[in-house]
């Protein structure tokens, strides 16, 4: 089966500002696929342009084996959408606005409707401009969730949320991922959400695609913090290339190595007598901090 | 009230573009109206004889207002007599605008959590309208004494200008109370100035034939300012009870803030349906919903003026079969000989130009959508941006049709001759539809410009109001829509204009579907 989503290359222009500087993002059928990226990475843009609200100045995209400028309406009967900053007409329920925004997709499924106002804990009678953000963006979610579509997009759905809603919007997408017939695309901030839910992610700054792949690829390319208490001296650590931040004192080392040194690292510790050891695979934060920060990975 | 200099000064700062604009574009107009009345007359008698005559015209009358002199000085108080009404729309629009439309954004709340007082945005936003109607009444007065006339009539037309302005911010400011959204706000407030100016119309008209409906004048704003009469009574007492006013509102605005939390209004919002009614399931049904109140609202409100315009009619027709000379002046501004025909294509003029502020509001619509972020969720689904565009032209096309409709369907009925006057009313909608046509256009092709559709409508009611007196040339007039339909039902511009709404509007919605949404 082709990928829901393949964009290669996207280019993307505002005046002078470049907001895509040759962006890829593959998502596979079926997967959950974490976007990331500091605030101002250019995630909502590449959205905007899988969606063909905005047209990329240059790179291919592909969505749903379409082109999402082109084929746009077609394109949008399959999959449903969740904005970032999203704000609804003053006048209309919640409820009002959810039934419009699923009938404009082609229907959606009322037990559905009805099982996720509950486990949301959402009132459809209040009107648009008596919600507060995270009621604003329970409509959407419920909107989306309730609609019968292959894929959703879904802008940093949680940012609003409770950290009691937040669960119940992981439960849901791990029920979708059981069921195994949707693709998500998760633009997120929360790590442990991205952590839980995703198969693979993909990561942005400014506006190029810095990593992707399983978290485990991605660990594989950063470092492993190492701290070992050790019987007699070690020798020739410092000398093997990939590893780093070394210290040593009474017997104790503690360094970072990269997974290619890996081997000859524990080989010198072996060497010298280990007593003890604790081995630590990099957090996803500091693989985020990495990233964000502009340092250059490993 | 703390901190309100300094919101002041953010109000004149965000304003620094808009405000000398009409400060200064109104200001000035006296000083147009007076040069194009030298040009026009170059002997006393001349002027005379055209003051007696404008003075009799119900047309004139209902536009601007009873003339009760021969000066030229007079002549170009009354000449400016709508001027007043945009003062007041630009007044209350500054007020709303710094008031409830950011209380809307959310940047009320965080002013208000800093060392402000409850009062110092409403403060502010009536002090930085009230100093910019001020600034545009010196204006008026400058530019006038400059010239010539007398001092205290120039000095009371300038303060007949601002006063209009001033009581206006004080609409502006117990409306921005009363509802919890801008949109509100703004409804309340012109509903208020329409019904003043139907108020005086319905007065003034009324004191020219049996005068049984000339306390209606006094029931607005609008009649009051118009009784100083400047350079001929130059009566100041209506500007006191306008300064009274304008205070109390001002006031009443201050006190009902202390009767509602910050982001609601004293509407409190109602609970609703939980589900959605089977009509809300498309673009057009959720369009529908967008603007059925403003529909309503219009139709309502032309409905009133028709009923008006229908009522005084008998006494427009006998009054002018009583006074010579009135007939031919009629048809250089009508086209037919017929006096009620005249009459009522003045009327129908004047309802034309207004209904398609109507037409721009609403089709500037699509652009709220965009801005607002309301058009993302709604393009995100199987909504083609030529439904979602259609959906909301459509109303800007029908929905003035109906309005005027009505109104000409009130005023054929009340005066009895229903054929002529529908159709002379009716005759406007083409050029209404070019307008809308221009706003669409404007949305798609250069989206940041939107608002100048209120430019190109403002120049199309500059066109109307200053051209004529101007001797402007033909090809100017021609420009205004509006010069093209005085004639009644022809098919030939009719046809035209039609082609040409349909034309601007359809390459509008083309060009809204090549471009990036939200830009």
């Amino acid at each position: 089966m082709a990928d829901a989503i393949d964009a290669e290359g996207l280019i993307k222009r505002f005046g002078a500002v470049t907001a895509l500087d040759g962006l890829d993002l593959t998502v596979r059928t079926g997967e959950v696929h974490g976007f990331l990226g500091p605030n101002g990475a250019g995630k909502t843009t590449t959205i905007r342009v899988l969606l063909g609200l905005m047209r990329a100045d240059g790179g291919s995209a592909r969505l749903l084996d379409g082109d999402p400028w082109a084929d746009a309406t077609a394109l949008h009967r399959r999959l449903a959408y969740v904005p970032g900053d999203v704000t609804f007409w003053p006048n209309l329920t919640g409820g009002e606005v959810i039934d419009l925004l699923g009938r404009l997709r082609g229907g959606l499924d009322t037990a559905r409707r009805k099982r996720l106002i509950e486990r949301f804990e959402l009132d459809p009678r209040k009107k648009g401009r008596a919600y507060s953000k995270g009621n604003r963006q329970k409509v959407a979610l419920i909107a989306a969730l309730a609609s019968d579509v292959e894929l959703l997009i879904l802008d940093e759905p949680t940012s609003g949320l409770d950290p009691l809603m937040e669960e119940v919007f992981r439960e849901t997408i791990l029920e979708e991922k059981r069921r195994g017939d949707r693709t998500v695309l998760l633009s997120s901030h929360i790590l442990s959400e991205v952590e839980a839910l995703c198969d693979r992610l993909t990561i942005i700054r400014a506006g190029r695609t810095v990593e992707t792949g399983t978290l485990d690829d991605l660990r594989h390319l950063t470092r492993t913090t190492i701290r070992a208490e050790l019987t007699g001296p070690v020798n020739g650590l410092a000398g093997i290339a990939g590893v780093h931040d070394l210290t040593t004192a009474d017997g104790r080392v503690s360094f970072d190595v990269d997974a290619d040194a890996l081997e000859p690292a524990l080989k010198s510790l072996v060497a010298a007598g280990v007593r003890s050891l604790v081995s630590q695979p990099p957090s996803l934060e500091e693989l985020f901090l990495r990233h964000y920060t502009g340092e250059p990975v490993r | 009230m703390t901190g309100t200099g300094q919101l002041l000064r953010l109000v004149l700062r965000r304003d620094r573009g808009v405000m000398p604009l009409w400060v200064f574009g109104i200001g000035i107009l006296p000083l147009v109206y007076l040069q194009g009345f030298d040009t026009l007359f170059t002997t006393a008698p001349e002027r005379i004889a055209y003051a007696r005559v404008s003075a009799a015209n119900t047309g004139f009358v209902a536009l601007y207002g009873p003339l009760h002199g021969d000066s030229v000085g007079e002549l170009v108080v009354w000449r400016g007599g709508f001027v007043p009404v945009m003062i007041a729309l630009a007044a209350l629009l500054t007020v709303l605008r710094h008031t409830r439309a950011d209380e809307e954004a959310g940047r009320t709340e965080l002013i208000r959590a800093g060392v402000t007082g409850r009062f110092a945005p409403l403060a502010a936003a009536v002090l930085a309208t009230v100093l910019g109607c001020t600034v545009m009444g010196v204006i008026v007065a400058v530019t006038l004494i400059g010239q010539g006339l007398p001092a205290a009539g120039a000095v009371a037309l300038g303060a007949v200008f601002a006063g209009s302005g001033w009581v206006f911010a004080g609409v502006g400011a117990v409306a921005a109370q009363i509802s919890d959204s801008a949109r509100g706000g703004r409804t309340i407030a012109v509903l208020v100035l329409g019904v003043s100016y139907v108020l005086r119309l319905g007065g003034d008209i009324s004191a020219m034939g049996d005068g049984r409906l000339d306390w209606l004048s006094w029931l607005s704003p609008l009649g009051w300012v118009q009784r100083v009469f400047p350079f001929g009574a130059d009566d100041w007492w209506p500007l006191a009870l306008t300064v009274v006013v304008a205070a109390a509102a001002v006031g009443g605005g201050a006190f009902l803030l202390t009767r509602r939390d910050i982001g609601g209004g004293l509407l409190a919002g109602r609970l609703g349906p939980a589900t959605a009614s089977a009509a809300l399931g498309s673009p057009l049904g959720l369009a529908w919903r967008l603007h059925r109140g403003l529909l309503f609202g219009w139709t309502a409100g032309f409905a009133a003026l028709g009923l008006i315009f229908g009522g005084v009619g008998s006494s427009v027709v006998q009054l002018a079969e009583d006074s010579p000379g009135v007939s031919e002046m009629f048809t250089r501004i009508g086209g037919t000989e017929a006096i009620s025909g005249a009459y009522f294509t003045t009327a129908a003029q004047l309802s034309g130009l207004i209904i398609a502020c109507y037409a721009v509001q609403a089709a500037l619509r699509i652009r709220d959508e965009e801005q607002n972020g309301h058009a993302e969720a709604l393009l995100g689904t199987d909504v083609s941006r030529w439904a979602w565009g259609f959906g909301h032209l459509v109303f800007a096309l029908i929905g003035p049709a109906v309005a005027l409709f009505a109104e000409g369907l009130l005023a054929g009925l009340t005066f009895g001759d229903l054929g002529q006057v529908l159709e002379t009313t009716m005759a406007q909608v083409p050029a209404v539809w070019v307008l809308a046509g221009v706003t669409v256009l404007l949305i798609g092709a250069v989206p940041k410009l939107s608002a100048a559709a209120w430019a190109v409508t403002a120049t199309a009611l500059l066109i109307m109001l200053v051209g004529p007196l101007l001797r402007v040339d033909q090809w100017v007039l021609d420009l205004s829509p509006f010069t093209h339909v005085s004639h009644g039902l022809t098919v030939a511009p009719m046809l035209s204009l039609t082609l040409i709404a349909a034309v601007l509007g359809g390459a509008g919605l083309f060009a809204l579907r090549r471009r990036d949404v939200p830009v």
